[in-house]
């Protein structure tokens, strides 16, 4: 009978300048490491997700409290947070069926049931699919809207960069946009996460009176409504958050979802 | 048993990593703002050494000498993966506050130096020990290092307040200099005279020797 561990043996008893040995090695230790550095990932996968979720929920709720009188208005209405309703993205209609508590974006975004890819002429933000479907946040007060969140994301210098994006009653004046995620490089692109970057977008608008998106980022000093200074030595970081902001305003974005809303109210 | 407890005990103070053979300064200034990103790093670096050495002593019979730098490498590297997914499953603030400086454990060169100097040629146990005197040594440093600059830079240790700042009524006026890089330096700087004063074998002789020229008059 062959005893497996003769192989093994003969295989360890070899010269260690031996070739066979060397790569017999090298694939060893790369696979045993490999194998060990997945499991942990996998395995602590949910409680690092719990973590991101509970920041995300933290950031809304500062978010809120820097947009002035928010807070009052939302105490008036008697609700401590904003209503989510899931939008249909293609059709910009609410997706009733859907239960706004259990739906992940980013489950959906890498589900091909559940996403659509991105035509590449308008996928600015570089994302290639996006899901077909996004949770919006809102307040309202007698059937007016008095303020929109929408989850946007892109893709910045080295990571994708996930972001809310807060919106005025107009549909086109930015309200606040608060940076929820990013692994940019440290110092340098991640400084998007600075809220003194962030407080310049505030009042800034989208697209001008034609309809046409417009917002970007510029090198130097920012004139008009319709540009903001980019972060020094992060120009690519800066112009992802641009590019962000383009692709999920735009007609493959938000788009048909706020023409709806602007031409019907909720 | 006492020749295998040199191991631990040596490299704290007199053949101390930091302040001796002078390795790992670079996290040694970025994390020790404050004592608890101080002391968390320490825990995951003395950690990483002491798997590493234990590992790599295990299989350093049958490690190739051509590619033994890579092997260490890949050890070190998924340990310091593992321990930051740990960290940000487990701590997740301090994840956050430690950033990337628990990923550069990789090519931190204490870790690479004891594999390479100490743990290739010796059998597991004295290994393990080595790595965790190291680590220990390490730390010491970290935590001296980070108990000062929290202390001296923001008036608190481990976030609970000591020394109250002016601006909350109190007479401490906080050093912001302490809470930049440099200060590391100066009080790293300062252990080495210190211990340097005490141990006179340590002090290094000078490579060149400075021409020491007064102009008169």
């Amino acid at each position: 009978m062959l005893n497996p561990l003769t192989p093994w043996q003969r295989f360890l008893a070899r010269p260690n300048d031996d070739h066979v040995k060397v790569f017999g090695i090298a694939i060893l230790v790369a696979l045993i490491s490999a194998a060990f550095v997945s499991t942990a990932a996998v395995a602590l996968k949910p409680l690092q997700d719990a973590h991101l979720e509970a920041e995300r929920a933290a950031r809304m709720a500062q978010m809120l409290d820097t947009l002035p009188g928010m807070r009052e208005v939302m105490e008036e209405a008697g609700v401590d947070t904003l209503e989510t309703r899931v939008v249909d993205l293609a059709t910009g209609a609410f997706a009733t069926d859907i239960d706004p508590a259990d739906y992940d974006i980013q489950a959906a975004a890498s589900d091909p049931e559940q996403s659509t890819a991105i035509p590449p002429d308008m996928d600015v933000a570089d994302l290639r699919r996006r899901a077909n479907h996004a949770p919006v946040y809102l307040l309202e007060r007698d059937g007016a809207l008095l303020l929109i969140v929408l989850p946007v994301e892109g893709t910045g210098y080295q990571s994708t960069i996930r972001a809310m994006l807060a919106l005025e009653p107009d549909l086109n004046t930015i309200a606040a946009l608060t940076i929820t995620e990013q692994g940019e490089t440290p110092g340098i692109g991640a400084r998007v996460e600075d809220p003194a970057w962030q407080a310049l977008w505030p009042g800034r608008q989208i697209a001008d009176e034609n309809g046409n998106i417009v917002i970007s980022v510029v090198r130097g000093t920012a004139t008009g409504p319709y540009e903001v200074d980019a972060i020094s030595g992060a120009t690519v970081t800066s112009n992802g958050v641009a590019n962000m902001l383009r692709y999920w305003l735009g007609p493959h974005g938000y788009g048909p979802f706020l023409d709806r809303l602007a031409a019907e109210g909720l | 048993m006492a020749s295998n407890l040199r191991h631990v005990t040596a490299p704290l103070v007199e053949n101390n990593p930091v302040t001796l053979q002078i390795l790992g300064i670079c996290s040694a200034l970025a994390v020790t703002t404050s004592l608890s990103t101080a002391l968390v790093m320490s825990l995951a670096l003395t950690a990483v050494l002491c798997i590493a050495s234990a590992t790599i002593s295990l299989i350093r019979n049958h490690i190739p000498n051509v590619i033994r730098l890579i092997v260490q490498i890949i050890i070190i590297a998924s340990l310091v993966i593992v321990i930051d997914e740990l960290l940000q499953a487990y701590a997740f603030e301090i994840s956050r506050q430690l950033s990337i400086f628990v990923g550069l454990i990789v090519t931190n060169c204490l870790v690479m130096g004891r594999a390479e100097a100490f743990a290739m040629r010796n059998p597991v146990w004295p290994s393990v020990l080595d790595g965790l005197g190291n680590g220990l040594g390490y730390s010491l440093v970290l935590i001296i290092v980070g108990s000062i600059r929290e202390l001296l830079g923001a008036g608190t240790l481990l976030g609970y307040t000591i020394l109250t700042p002016a601006s909350q009524g109190g007479w401490f006026v906080p050093l912001g200099l302490m809470q930049l890089a440099p200060s590391a330096f100066f009080i790293i700087g300062l252990l080495v005279w210190a211990i340097r004063s005490h141990w006179v074998g340590q002090v290094e002789t000078p490579k060149f020797s400075l021409k020491l020229q007064r102009s008169r008059g």
